[in-house]
């Protein structure tokens, strides 16, 4: 038993471990580039995996923090994050609970018929939105993106908290209701805090989808202080010809692996609420 | 918000029966809950979609929402144009090699990753890295990756003689290159999420399965072909089903490596879409590129559905 379960073991590690090497690759890259000065990284001479000429340096990371306003994206980034979740759960809680409980037979058509919303791609509302942001008068207003990210996320977690609140046993609410609970009260006391799991796959979910949204914060801001990081970095640290590489790949680094952290902490409750939602 | 209030009132007022009855109705709290949903959609989903179809069949240019109606003329003339041909076929192409990569790749990685062993965190993490960074950003460092003059791959292949120092491969001017280069980054950064589904998967299958399995004498390859891969078809369909829409519908990696050049040959639907209808002001015709795509997608998602309900129902 002990050599089976060694056996095992190293072909884990023979498995993973490359996929591993693969996958992390990209960062070890931004990370070694990030160090680097100029002078280091544009010689072919030097060794890439090596260092040179004055690195390894932070000069990139202080060019990011003083002389852009990158700070001014994470911060706009986490703020339309945050809203757009609030008002994600706000709406697709109770839509996806009356989908799963209430509303019978047409309840799963119009569950998938909400996912399908999800499919109509940015570039098709794109000119229709632009021209109501105008309208608004939101140009260049983090606003502008927490009116519109809620259209791509309310349709995906509709359907995934639907899915959910079909796992929970009826009886548990039914036992409430007995009880002389009203189904509103019951919902809040009883549904709700035992859905945890599929909650917070959906704000995980949600915010990861804002966090690399690209062709709409890109259109409705052009102003340096309003960006968000995907087109801020994007549109600042590329000039013309100029790639101001030290700093993207800082500027990349920095907001992935607090959030790599954070997605390995919730995982398994993730994959609880995935398991619970996704393909009942 | 809404919701707290009549929870409330209740509270307050428990004489207030009329309200109270109307809540505790099925006919009227079904719809009272998903409505919201429902509008909102509408408002920003439905109408621009709407007005987007409307500006298909017309021949709309930039700085007005409308023009002459035109027919079908508009989704006639793409089919006959050579790069929406290109654009087409290479939609199919990168989200079909792509997921296929992703699949395989995310079923062994999901089979391993389940079990317990030492050091998982630490490789899970980097694992979990791709799909943690925001997608513009990790583009952003495969252009660096790929570069003409500093790329790291070719340095390691010019080290190991592989290529020729003079004349290393143009990561992204080839055009072959550079759709595999586009390909890899696709299957690189989706791999993460179809692989926390396949597990999730994985997960789900109840311990009894094994145990029925093992006494049975399932083991080993048996096991895997004949138990784990059948019940793990449900999710599997469900990751491909996100990567497909993530792949087709994306902008972001090709606009930042390619802009879908060298001289098209990298084009995809959404890209061709936005630099025909927002780039060069061509409305009508960028619409109707747009609209190839949605019944494609909603085929594929609903057959996908479909298959995912009844595979797991037998």
């Amino acid at each position: 038993m002990p050599t089976r379960r060694r056996r095992e073991s190293v072909l884990t590690y023979a498995v993973v471990g490359p996929f591993a090497l693969v996958l992390a690759f990209p960062f070890y890259w931004m990370l070694w580039t990030a160090l680097k000065t100029d002078g280091d990284l544009y010689n072919t001479e030097n060794n890439p995996f090596g260092f040179a000429q004055g690195s390894p340096t932070l000069d990139n990371v202080r060019f990011l923090f003083e002389q852009t306003d990158y700070l001014r994206w994470l911060g706009n980034t986490a703020l339309v994050g945050a809203v757009v979740v609030l008002i994600t759960l706000a709406i697709a809680l109770p839509a996806g609970y009356a989908l799963a409980r209430l509303s019978g037979r047409w309840g799963q058509s119009l569950g998938v018929g909400i996912f399908l919303v999800y499919l109509v791609p940015p570039t098709l509302l794109f000119l229709p939105l632009s021209r109501l942001i105008a309208e608004l008068g939101l140009q260049d207003s983090l606003w502008a993106l927490v009116l519109v990210y809620p259209s791509f996320t309310i349709p995906f977690a509709t359907w995934l908290l639907m899915g959910f609140f079909k796992t929970i046993p009826r009886e548990l609410e039914d036992a409430a209701l007995v009880d002389g609970a009203s189904r509103i009260r019951s919902l809040l006391h009883v549904v709700f805090p035992i859905s945890l799991p599929g909650i917070l796959t959906v704000v995980i979910f949600s915010f990861s989808l804002c966090v690399n949204e690209f062709v709409y914060a890109l259109a409705f801001i052009t102003q340096s202080s309003s960006k968000t990081i995907s087109t801020g970095i994007y549109t600042e640290l590329i000039r013309g010809d100029v790639f101001f590489w030290g700093a993207l790949m800082a500027a990349t680094l920095i907001p992935s692996i607090p959030l790599a952290l954070l997605y390995n902490t919730f995982l398994d409750r993730f994959i609880a609420g995935f398991t619970g939602g996704a393909f009942r | 918000m809404w919701l707290d209030r009549p929870v409330e009132v209740l509270a307050r007022h428990p004489g207030k029966k009329r309200r109270r009855d109307l809540l505790e109705q099925r006919r009227f709290l079904g719809p009272a809950l998903i409505s919201p949903a429902i509008i909102f959609i509408a408002l920003l989903v439905g109408a621009p979609l709407g007005l987007s179809v409307y500006l298909s069949l017309t021949n709309a240019t930039a700085g007005s929402l409308s023009g002459d109606f035109v027919g079908l003329d508009n989704f006639t003339t793409q089919w006959s144009d050579p790069n929406f041909r290109t654009a087409f076929k290479n939609t199919i192409v990168f989200t079909l090699i792509a997921n296929l990569i992703v699949v395989v790749g995310a079923s062994v990685l999901a089979h391993f990753l389940i079990r317990p062993f030492r050091g998982k965190w630490i490789l899970r993490f980097l694992i979990l890295l791709p799909w943690a960074a925001p997608v513009a950003l990790s583009t952003i460092g495969f252009l660096w990756i790929f570069d003409s003059l500093f790329s790291v791959v070719n340095w390691v292949l010019r080290s190991l003689s592989l290529v020729d120092a003079f004349n290393p491969p143009q990561w992204l001017g080839d055009p072959t290159l550079a759709l595999a280069a586009i390909t890899t980054v696709h299957a690189w950064r989706l791999l993460p999420f179809a692989t926390v589904i396949m597990i999730a998967g994985l997960a789900s299958i109840p311990n009894e399965v094994n145990d029925a399995a093992r006494v049975d004498g399932a083991t080993g390859l048996k096991k895997l072909w004949f138990v784990t891969l059948p019940l793990q078809l449900p999710i599997a369909t469900i990751a491909v089903l996100f990567g497909i829409v993530f792949t087709a519908t994306d902008m972001a990696v090709v606009y930042i490596l390619t802009r879908g050049g060298p001289f098209n040959s990298t084009q995809m639907l959404p890209m061709w879409a936005f630099q025909t209808g927002i780039n060069s002001g061509s409305l009508g015709p960028g619409a109707a590129i747009a609209l190839y795509l949605l019944p494609v997608l909603a085929l594929v998602t609903v057959l996908m559905l479909l298959f995912a309900r009844r595979v797991e129902v037998t």
